[in-house]
C-alpha cells in the first residue's frame, strides 16, 4: 500500500513541477513566472522528500525557494518598467525551440527506456544528515572548501559589478 | 697495463675529445697552456693506443676473433644500435700510427703556429680531429663509423678553412666539405641498404651475413650496387677520381693541417673504411674491379697532373691522391695486407715530406713555388736531409719504407692479372708507370728545392728543436718502417690479411723492375732539373708538347669542367625550380591562405553574437550526436568514438 | 512494474523539467527569464542525482552531494548572472538579449 502512495504522491508533486515549470516559460509576466517558478521549487522538495532526501530538500527551499527567488524578484523591480504586463515577450526562436526540446525529450525518454538499471534494493538511512556530515567534510572537504571560495568570490564580484558601474553613472 | 688498455681501448679517442672540451671551455685565453694540455692527452693517447697494440701484436687469437665489446646505443622492434670497440690487428696498427702521427705532428704546430692568435682554437681542432679518427678506427659499428667520418669531415672544414682572413681558404673549406659530402651521400645509402637487407651494422655481424647474401633474398647485381653505394663515400673522402678536386684544395690550411688529413686521418679513413668491409667488396667482384680501376686511374692521374704543379703542397698533395689510389689499387685486387701496409709507411714519409714542406714554407716566409727555391740543403741541413729520405721512401728505394709496400702492392697486382682478370695486366702496367711517374716529380721537386743554386733573395733558416724533433723521428720510420713487411720475413702479412694470409715467394724479378724504375725515375729528374742548370731541356720539353703540358698544368681542366657544370646545368635547373618555387609554390600557399582568408570573411557572418542562437544551434547538434551514436548504425557509431548503449 | 516507484519515473520527469527549462532558455527575450529557466535545467539534474542516489547507492550519498555542490554553484550563478544584467541594463537600459549582440563579428 506504501507504494501506491508514494506512487501517487510522485504523480501529483510531477504534475506540480511540470504545470507550473510550463508556466514558468510560458507567462508573459515576469513576476509571475518568478512566482510559479517557487512552487515548482517546492514541488521539487517535495520529491527530494520522496527519495528520502530530507537534507536537500531543506536546502532546496531555503536556498531556492527563499533565497534564489527573492534575488530573482529583485532583480527583476531593479530592472524592468513599472509595467509588467509584456515584460516576458517571446523571441522568433520558439518554432525552432520547441521542436528541438520535444525531440530532446523523446531521445533521453527512450534512452531511458532502453537502460538497464541496477537497482540495490536498499533503503536509504533515515539519518541523512549524520550521514552526510562526514562525507561532505572529509572526503569531500577540499570541494567544500571551493564551494565556500566560489561563494564569496561570487559575492564580491557581483558587489564589484554593480558598484562600479553606479560610480560610472554618477560620473558620467 | 695492456690489459688496462685492451679493456679501455675507449679512452684512445676520448683523451683528445676531453682536451678538445677543455681547450675551448677552459684554457682558451692561454695559447701555451691549450697546447699543453692538447699535447698531453695526446701523448697519453698515444702511450695507450701502444699498450693496446703491444697487446693485440702478441696475442695471434686476435686475427681471427677481433676483440669486441659495446653498449647498447638504442634499439627499438628489429633495430638496434651499438656503439662499441673492434680490436683486431688492422685497427690496432692504425690507432698507434694515427695517434703517433698525430703527436708527432702537434708536437711540430707548436713550432710552426708560434704566435698565432688562434694557437687555441688550432689545438682544440686538431685534438678533435685526432679524437674523431681515432674512433672512426676502433668502431664496431657502420653507423658509429659513419658519424665519426661525418665528424673527421667537419674537422676538415674548420681547419682548412682555418685562416678565416683568406677568402681561398674559406672556398676550400666549402670546396672540401661539399665534395665529399657527395661522397657520404651515396655511403649513407649504402649503409642504409646494408642495415635493412642485413638487419645489423655491426662489422662482425655483416661479416657474418653478407657471404650468404642469397638468404637475405637479394642478388649479385644489388649486392655490387650496394658496394659501389658505400664504395662512393670513400672515393669522396680519400679524394679518388672523380671527387679528388677538394685534396690540392685543401692546401689551403695550416701545413700540419695538410699532414695531418693527408697522412694520418681523413684521406686513409676511406682507404681504412674500405678495408674495414672488404668482406663485402670480396663477395662481388664486379664492385672489387671498380675499385682497382678507380685506384690505378687515380694514381696515375694524379701522378701525371703532379709532374707540372709548381707549389710545393700542390706536388705533395697530387702525390698523395696518386698514392691514395695505389692503397685502393691494392684492396681493389683483394689485398688487405697490401693496402694497409702502404698506408702505414704512407702514413710517414708523407707526414715527413709535409711537416718538411713545411718547414721549407715556415724559413721562407710562405714562398711556396718550387723554382723560386733552391739550394736549401746547405741552410737546412735537417729539413734537407729527411726531405731526402722521404723522397727516396715514396720513390721506391730499398731498404727505405716506400719500396716494400710498393713492391707489395705490384706483386699482389700482377699475381690478380696472372689470375686471369680481364683487365689485370693494365692495372699493374698503369701501376709501375705510376712508380715511374712518383719517383721522377718528386725528384723534380727536391733537386728544385733543395739543391742546385741558392737565390740570392732568399734567406732560409733552419726551423726550431719542436719542428726538426717531429722530423727527425719520421725520418727514422720512413727509414725503416717497411723492414716489418719485407717478402723473407712478411710479418706483416701474417698478422694484417683478409682471408688467408699471403705467401709470396720473394719476387725478385719484379724487385728488380720497380727498382729499376724507381731510378729511372730519379735520375731523369737529375738529367733535366740538376745537371741542367738552366733548365733548358725542361724547358723546351714543355714548350715542344705545350698542349699535354697545359693539360697537366691546368689538371685537366677538370674543376673548370665542374664549374661549367655547376654553371650551366645547377644554376640553370636552379633558375628552372626558382621560377617553380615563386610562381607554383607560392600561389598555392598564397592561393590556399586566400582561401582561408575569404571563407573566414563570409563565416563570420554567421556569428550574430546573439547566444541564444549559439545555444539553439548547440543543442541542435548535440541532439543530432546523441541520436547518431545511440540509434545510428554502429558502424558510425563506432567512427564516432561513442558506446553503443 | 507494478506500483512501486522506478528510477525511469524521475529520470523522465527529470528529462520533461530539463526539456522546459531549455525550452525557456532558448525562447524568452528577457534575460531574467533566461536565467530563471537555466535554474530550472539544473534543478532537473538535481532530482536525477537525487533519485539515482536513493536507487542506485543509497550508502554513498553522493548524489546528494552532488546535489548540494550544484545548488551552490546555482545560487552563486544567480547572483553573478544578476548582476551582470544589472550591470548592462544600467548602461544600455536593456534586458532584451538579442539587443546584447556586441560580441559578433
Amino acid at each position: 500500500m506504501d507504494n501506491v502512495y508514494s506512487l501517487l504522491a510522485f504523480v501529483l508533486l510531477a504534475g506540480m513541477i511540470l504545470g507550473s515549470a510550463l508556466l514558468v516559460v510560458t507567462l508573459r509576466n515576469l513576476v509571475h513566472s518568478v512566482l510559479w517558478l517557487i512552487v515548482m521549487f517546492i514541488g521539487v522538495a517535495g520529491t527530494f522528500l520522496l527519495l528520502n532526501a530530507d537534507f536537500v530538500a531543506a536546502v532546496q527551499v531555503l536556498v531556492y525557494a527563499g533565497a534564489v527567488c527573492i534575488m530573482l524578484v529583485f532583480g527583476v523591480m531593479l530592472v524592468q518598467r513599472p509595467n509588467m504586463e509584456h515584460s516576458n515577450p517571446i523571441n522568433w526562436r520558439f518554432k525552432l525551440a520547441a521542436p528541438l526540446v520535444g525531440g530532446l525529450f523523446i531521445v533521453i525518454g527512450l534512452l531511458t527506456a532502453k537502460s538497464q538499471l541496477v537497482v540495490s534494493g536498499q533503503e536509504v538511512p533515515a539519518q541523512t544528515v549524520q550521514a552526510l556530515a562526514p562525507i561532505l567534510l572529509n572526503d569531500f572537504v577540499i570541494p567544500f572548501e571551493v564551494a565556500a571560495i566560489l561563494l564569496t568570490v561570487a559575492l564580491t564580484g557581483a558587489l564589484l559589478l554593480v558598484k562600479e558601474v553606479k560610480a560610472n553613472g554618477n560620473g558620467s | 697495463m695492456v690489459d688496462f688498455a685492451l679493456t679501455h681501448a675507449w679512452l684512445v679517442p676520448l683523451l683528445p675529445a676531453l682536451a678538445f672540451v677543455i681547450i675551448v671551455f677552459l684554457t682558451r685565453p692561454w695559447p701555451k697552456l691549450s697546447g699543453a694540455v692538447s699535447i698531453a692527452a695526446m701523448f697519453s693517447s698515444f702511450v695507450l693506443a701502444s699498450s693496446v697494440a703491444y697487446g693485440v701484436f702478441t696475442n695471434p687469437g686476435f686475427i681471427e676473433r677481433p676483440l669486441i665489446y659495446s653498449l647498447r646505443w638504442f634499439g627499438m622492434e628489429g633495430f638496434t644500435v651499438d656503439v662499441g670497440v673492434m680490436l683486431d690487428p688492422t685497427s690496432a696498427m692504425m690507432l698507434f700510427m694515427v695517434s703517433m702521427v698525430a703527436t708527432l705532428i702537434q708536437i711540430y704546430s707548436t713550432g710552426y703556429m708560434h704566435g698565432d692568435p688562434q694557437y687555441s682554437v688550432f689545438f682544440s681542432y686538431l685534438s678533435l680531429f685526432a679524437a674523431s679518427m681515432l674512433g672512426l678506427v676502433i668502431s664496431s659499428n657502420l653507423l658509429q663509423m659513419f658519424i665519426l667520418w661525418e665528424l673527421v669531415g667537419l674537422c676538415s672544414f674548420l681547419l682548412i678553412g682555418f685562416y678565416t682572413f683568406k677568402i681561398s681558404a674559406r672556398e676550400a673549406a666549402k670546396k672540401a666539405f661539399i665534395t665529399t659530402r657527395i661522397g657520404d651521400f651515396g655511403m649513407l645509402l649504402g649503409l642504409l641498404f646494408l642495415q635493412i637487407i642485413f638487419g645489423t651494422l655491426d662489422l662482425a655481424g655483416l661479416a657474418e651475413r653478407v657471404p650468404h647474401y642469397e638468404q637475405y633474398g637479394i642478388s649479385l647485381g644489388l649486392l655490387t650496387l650496394i658496394a659501389i653505394l658505400v664504395f662512393i663515400g670513400p672515393i669522396g673522402k680519400s679524394g679518388q677520381f672523380p671527387l679528388h678536386v677538394w685534396l690540392p684544395d685543401a692546401m689551403e690550411g695550416p701545413t700540419p693541417v695538410s699532414a695531418l688529413i693527408h697522412a694520418a686521418t681523413m684521406v686513409v679513413a676511406g682507404v681504412y673504411l674500405v678495408g674495414r668491409t672488404l668482406f663485402l667488396f670480396s663477395e662481388v667482384p664486379g664492385a672489387a674491379e671498380v675499385i682497382a680501376f678507380i685506384g690505378a686511374f687515380t694514381a696515375i692521374f694524379a701522378a701525371t697532373i703532379a709532374i707540372t704543379q709548381r707549389e710545393i703542397k700542390r706536388i705533395l698533395a697530387y702525390s698523395t691522391v696518386s698514392q691514395l689510389g695505389y692503397m685502393m689499387l691494392a684492396l681493389g685486387v683483394g689485398s688487405l695486407s697490401a693496402g694497409m701496409f702502404h698506408l702505414w709507411t704512407h702514413a710517414f714519409f708523407k707526414a715527413l715530406m709535409f711537416l718538411g714542406a713545411g718547414s721549407v714554407l715556415h724559413a721562407l716566409h710562405d714562398k711556396a713555388d718550387v723554382w723560386e727555391m733552391g739550394g736549401l740543403i746547405k741552410k737546412m741541413p735537417i729539413t734537407g736531409w729527411t726531405f731526402v729520405i722521404g723522397g727516396l721512401a715514396i720513390a721506391g728505394i730499398p731498404p727505405f719504407a716506400g719500396f716494400w709496400s710498393k713492391d707489395e702492392i705490384l706483386v699482389v697486382t700482377l699475381e690478380y692479372a696472372r689470375q686471369g682478370h680481364a683487365l689485370g695486366y693494365l692495372l699493374f702496367f698503369l701501376a709501375s708507370f705510376t712508380a715511374l711517374l712518383t719517383a721522377f716529380y718528386m725528384w723534380r721537386m727536391i733537386f728544385l728545392t733543395f739543391f742546385g743554386k741558392e737565390k740570392p733573395e732568399n734567406h732560409p733558416h733552419e726551423s726550431p728543436l719542436s719542428m726538426t724533433f717531429p722530423l727527425l723521428v719520421l725520418a727514422a720510420l720512413a727509414a725503416v718502417g717497411g723492414l716489418i713487411g719485407t717478402p723473407w720475413a712478411n710479418v706483416w702479412g701474417k698478422w694484417i690479411h683478409f682471408g688467408h694470409p699471403h705467401h709470396g715467394e720473394p719476387n725478385y724479378g719484379l724487385m728488380f723492375f720497380s727498382v729499376a724504375l724507381a731510378v729511372a725515375g730519379i735520375g731523369l729528374a737529375y738529367r733535366l732539373y740538376y745537371q741542367d742548370e738552366e733548365k733548358k731541356l725542361a724547358k723546351q720539353l714543355a714548350e715542344r708538347y705545350q698542349p699535354l703540358y697545359k693539360l697537366s698544368y691546368h689538371k685537366y681542366y677538370i674543376d673548370e669542367l665542374y664549374q661549367w657544370f655547376t654553371r650551366q646545368v645547377v644554376d640553370a635547373s636552379a633558375a628552372v625550380f626558382y621560377w617553380f618555387d615563386i610562381h607554383v609554390v607560392d600561389n598555392i600557399v598564397n592561393g590556399l591562405a586566400g582561401a582561408t582568408k575569404l571563407s573566414g570573411q563570409g563565416l563570420r557572418y554567421f556569428h550574430t553574437g546573439r547566444i541564444q542562437t549559439y545555444a539553439l544551434v548547440f543543442f541542435l547538434a548535440l541532439l543530432v550526436i546523441t541520436v547518431v551514436l545511440a540509434f545510428g548504425s554502429p558502424t558510425l557509431a563506432g567512427s564516432m568514438g561513442g558506446v553503443h548503449s | 512494474m507494478g506500483t512501486a516507484l522506478n528510477p525511469s519515473y524521475f529520470m523522465v520527469l527529470s528529462a520533461a523539467l530539463f526539456a522546459i527549462g531549455l525550452y525557456g532558455a532558448l525562447s524568452r527575450k528577457n534575460a531574467i527569464a533566461v536565467l530563471i529557466s537555466i535554474e530550472i535545467m539544473l534543478t532537473a539534474v538535481n532530482i536525477n542525482l537525487v533519485a539515482i542516489n536513493k536507487f542506485l547507492t543509497p550508502e554513498a550519498f553522493i548524489g546528494q552531494i552532488f546535489a548540494i555542490f550544484v545548488i551552490t554553484v546555482a545560487a552563486a550563478e544567480v547572483g553573478l548572472g544578476l548582476a551582470i544584467i544589472i550591470a548592462i541594463y544600467r548602461n544600455r537600459h536593456t534586458v532584451d538579449l538579442d539587443d546584447f549582440n556586441w560580441m559578433k563579428w
